[in-house]
């Protein structure tokens, strides 16, 4: 069996990309008003996902207003035109609309779902709520206390206070070095003023970008991104500035009472705009991206049982690009893992990676790309991305190419110029053994 | 907005509200060796989810050796007589696709994504550890290891998941689902390799298996591919009856507190044992699963929702969950997480009310409608999930029901009267088969608050 299997495989490589890749097909929709979205009509269920992102996010957040972005994204649809929280989710269950709203560092985001049969209502209701929400002050008070309990609760969470700490030693005052939630004292300090500020900040046209799937066309689709958005301010404040990266390598221990410990490593990253950016995210697959197949998962799990699971990930943000990973470990193993991940971070840095997993990485990733478009919200947020990277409107069909091309002399560039062992600081909330905070 | 970092934390195990229903894109076949089969053909994308589901979990597990169905789980990557262990891993990430496993009390499941013309490959890999699974002590020993970090993980080192394990020991008297899935600490440091390969000489054979193939596919096609690799895989001839030890009459309500420094917001959560959906019968359990829409669906809207978040202001975080979809009986629960200054005495006074209220004053009429109206939605949006739909026919047919009942759920549902909801919900909410519980902190740091 196996030689068949193997045989399988070879035949497969030739083939796969191209077939898969073929079928999504964007259209780039402008407005009457002028507003863009790209669109992939999908006629077969009716309904339509809309993924919308405002860039800027909570990096827009005012000083001393930490939090501002976060609650105002969370109390759109607690109140809008004349409705107040109780009418307005009347109204979305009885379209059966599905609307849902999130604040990140670099962007908002507002996704639906809503049917063809009522799209029309529906698409006015979440109109109501980006451009006319009340922000009444009993739901704000409500919703506060939600963001403030929800604080405390990752405050005494070992995964939520392993991110925090590494946020706040990488990034200082930046932003980025706080949770974008806010502190108790800033959340319980913010106004109504303080919210409709974040409103007018946060949403406005020139920061936008739409991806739109499903059972709509370009026809019908450009007044309703006029209805939609266009009564939204034009333009707001600029974009915050980069962040410094101010953590070296070490450990920072903090203690918690678990049987695990948390461990959070990373160092500086590269930019998603970065010419090796592709040789990078190939790497990192091999590294510790691939799931099972990667080298931190079998070193540190399959070998030796050392955790449940381990990876590492590519953090390119807007202000500041981190290359971190992640794993949990019994207290008295904790300190091993460690050491394993950074004897594979040198090895991988000084002698690149062997050429057999270069290829099955190529093979895995050109694979399963095309597996990515297979649902109308999950290919209208990659719409989105797609045109928050300034990629081309064609990049879909090229994307495989680029992978393809990483050679094994790229991934050892990028490996050595990337991977800093002695830069890698790990972040371990938990009582590990034999670990304490300080250099190496 | 919702809490939803809490309700992720409260609800142990997400419930899918509705599973997918069926239509015309559904088929069936059964293999001679008595396989069965479940084809959902989408076509909109050239990808494939060829998923295998034994009749066999975590309640089928012989005493004193829990945790014995997620191991073998776990062991299943480790090879056969032609492959390696991680060999199989390797061969579907060289086709781009995913690959991985689910354990629970009344299924295991193995699943491949993948583009939709590997799919005869995939059924060759998954036919050959069906019967021949290769173990060596060295790896089983490695594993066992790393099941116990994934315990570590997700129950030791959260007092909501200890939590979670201590009440459902409560809920159930005699019936292993009193059990944890992956099983108590000290047990799984027992296990052997020879209770592995027990298990899986008893159960994982053609005739307890479930083939579901989701995605672009033709029908005719699957059956032939199937037929090739699953087909010559003898039948087993000593499959036990799926019996479990039942419950007897619970009598008395039982009640725990666990007190622990890592819990930020204290909440008292209650769960009733309650009916699941059974083959041809499924009314009881579709009139408890709008009731927990109607009681604490939603924030707004529902019952304790608008009433305790929202009017009175006395609770944070507010819920309802029933998921009906279970071998044997199930749980009804309610979950009332109070505002700060507020003890759960209080919190558990308000649900109460709440309970009672329904019981008392009926349903609302918009509300109910409202709530059909989503029931109808979601049999629309839950076909844009390949994933979702072949895992909803999966849990359906592991847990005793037929892909008629699945088809049949939607309008069982939508069929549900204001009296068929109050009538199960003076069935249910028998304080007699309760469990209650308090998490929360220690009563010192309470005191100095």
């Amino acid at each position: 069996m196996t030689i068949l299997l193997r045989a399988c495989v070879v035949a497969a490589l030739a083939v796969l990309p191209v077939r898969a890749i073929a079928a999504v097909e964007i259209q780039e929709v402008t407005s009457p008003g002028g507003i863009t979205a790209w669109l992939v009509e999908e006629r077969s269920i009716p309904f339509v996902a809309l993924d919308i992102r405002f860039e800027g996010g909570a990096n827009l957040d005012a000083p001393g207003k930490r939090g501002a972005t976060n609650l105002m994204m969370g109390l759109l649809e607690e109140g809008a035109a004349d409705m107040d929280a109780r009418a307005f989710a009347e109204a979305a269950e009885g379209l059966a609309a599905r609307f849902s709203f999130e604040a990140f560092n670099d962007s908002v985001s507002i996704s639906a779902e809503v049917l063809t049969d009522n799209r029309d209502a529906s698409m006015a209701l979440l109109r109501d709520a980006l451009v006319a929400p009340t922000f009444d002050q009993t739901a704000l008070d409500r919703v506060r206390d939600q963001v403030l309990a929800g604080i405390e609760q990752d405050a005494r969470d070992p995964e939520e206070i392993a991110s925090a700490t590494m946020a706040r030693l990488a990034f200082g005052e930046h932003p980025y070095g706080s949770a974008l939630e806010g502190t108790l004292e800033s959340v319980t300090a913010l106004t109504r003023e303080d919210i409709q500020a974040a409103h007018g900040t946060v949403l406005t046209r020139d920061r936008v970008y739409v991806g739109v799937t499903g059972d709509i066309s370009a026809a019908e689709l450009g007044p309703l991104l006029d209805e939609l958005l266009g009564d939204l301010p034009a333009t707001g404040v600029p974009n915050a500035s980069e962040a410094d990266y101010t953590l070296d390598g070490g450990v920072t221990v903090v203690d918690y009472p678990s049987p695990q410990s948390v461990v959070l490593f990373g160092h500086e990253g590269i930019a998603r705009d970065d010419d090796d950016f592709f040789a990078a995210y190939v790497m990192n697959h091999i590294l510790g991206g691939g799931g099972f197949q990667s080298k931190l998962m079998t070193e540190v799990r399959e070998e030796r049982g050392l955790t449940y699971g381990i990876g590492s990930f590519l953090v390119p943000r807007d202000l500041a690009a981190q290359h971190m990973g992640q794993f949990s470990s019994t207290n008295d193993k904790t300190a091993e893992a460690v050491q394993i991940v950074r004897d594979i971070w040198a090895d991988v840095a000084a002698n690149g990676v062997a050429e057999d997993r270069l290829e099955a990485a190529k093979t895995y990733l050109t694979g399963a790309y095309p597996l990515r478009f297979d649902g109308n919200g999950t290919i209208a947020g990659i719409l989105v991305g797609m045109q928050a990277q300034e990629l081309p409107i064609d990049y879909i069909a090229t994307r495989n190419d680029k992978v393809m091309a990483v050679t094994p002399d790229d991934v050892r560039r990028v490996a050595e110029r990337l991977l800093q062992p002695e830069d890698l600081h790990f972040v371990v909330v938990g009582q590990p053994i034999g670990l304490e905070t300080g250099a190496f | 907005m919702r809490l939803a970092p809490l309700a992720a934390a409260i609800m142990a195990v997400a419930s899918p509200l509705w599973a997918a229903s069926g239509d015309d894109t559904v088929t069936t076949f059964t293999l001679p060796n008595g396989m069965n089969a479940v084809v959902i053909e989408d076509n909109r994308a050239p990808v494939v989810v060829h998923m295998v589901w034994y009749n066999v979990g975590a309640a089928d597990e012989p005493p004193g050796k829990s945790g014995i169905a997620h191991f073998l789980e776990h062991l299943m990557f480790k090879g056969t007589d032609d492959l390696e262990p991680g060999e199989l891993g390797d061969i579907v990430a060289a086709q781009g696709g995913s690959n991985n496993a689910f354990t629970s009390f009344d299924y295991t499941g193995y699943f491949q994504r993948v583009a939709s013309d590997r799919l005869g490959l995939m059924m060759e890999l998954e036919a050959d550890r069906m019967r021949d699974l290769v173990l060596d002590n060295e790896d089983m020993l490695t594993e066992r290891d790393v099941v116990l970090e994934e315990r570590a993980q997700r129950t030791d080192s959260s007092p909501g998941g200890q939590f979670q394990e201590q009440r459902a020991a409560l809920q159930y008297l005699n019936h292993p689902y009193r059990i944890p899935i992956i099983g108590w600490q000290h047990e799984i440091e027992q296990l052997t390799l020879q209770d592995a390969l027990d298990f899986y000489d008893v159960f994982y054979a053609p005739n307890n298996a479930t083939l579901i193939v989701a995605g672009d596919v033709d029908p005719a096609e699957v059956e032939a591919l199937a037929l090739e690799h699953y087909g010559p895989i003898a039948p087993s001839d000593s499959l036990p009856d799926r019996v479990r030890p039942s419950e007897p009459p619970q009598i008395a309500p039982r009640r725990l507190t666990l007190a622990d420094d890592r819990v930020s917001n204290p909440y008292v959560i209650r769960t009733y044992l309650a009916p699941e959906r059974d083959a041809g019968a499924q009314e009881t359990a579709a009139a408890l699963t709008i009731l927990a829409q109607v009681l604490g669906g939603s924030s707004q809207t529902s019952i304790m929702g608008r009433t305790l978040e929202q009017d009175e202001g006395v609770a944070l975080y507010t819920s309802a969950f029933y998921s009906g979809t279970s071998l044997d009986d199930t749980t009804f629960g309610v979950v009332v997480l109070p505002v700060p200054g507020r003890s759960l005495e209080q919190a558990e006074a308000d649900m109460d009310r709440m309970i009672q209220s329904v019981l008392d004053n009926g349903i609302d009429d918009a509300q109910l409608e409202r709530i059909k109206t989503q029931v109808r939605a979601a049999e629309i949006y839950g076909r844009d999930s390949l994933q979702g739909r072949a895992r909803g026919y999966g849990v359906a047919l592991t847990s005793g029901l037929t892909v008629e009942d699945v088809q049949a759920w939607p309008d069982v549902l939508d069929a549900v009267t204001e009296d068929d909801i109050i009538a199960a919900a003076r069935q249910v909410f028998d304080m007699r088969q309760s469990v209650t519980g308090y998490l929360m902190r220690p009563e010192a740091e309470e005191a100095t608050q």
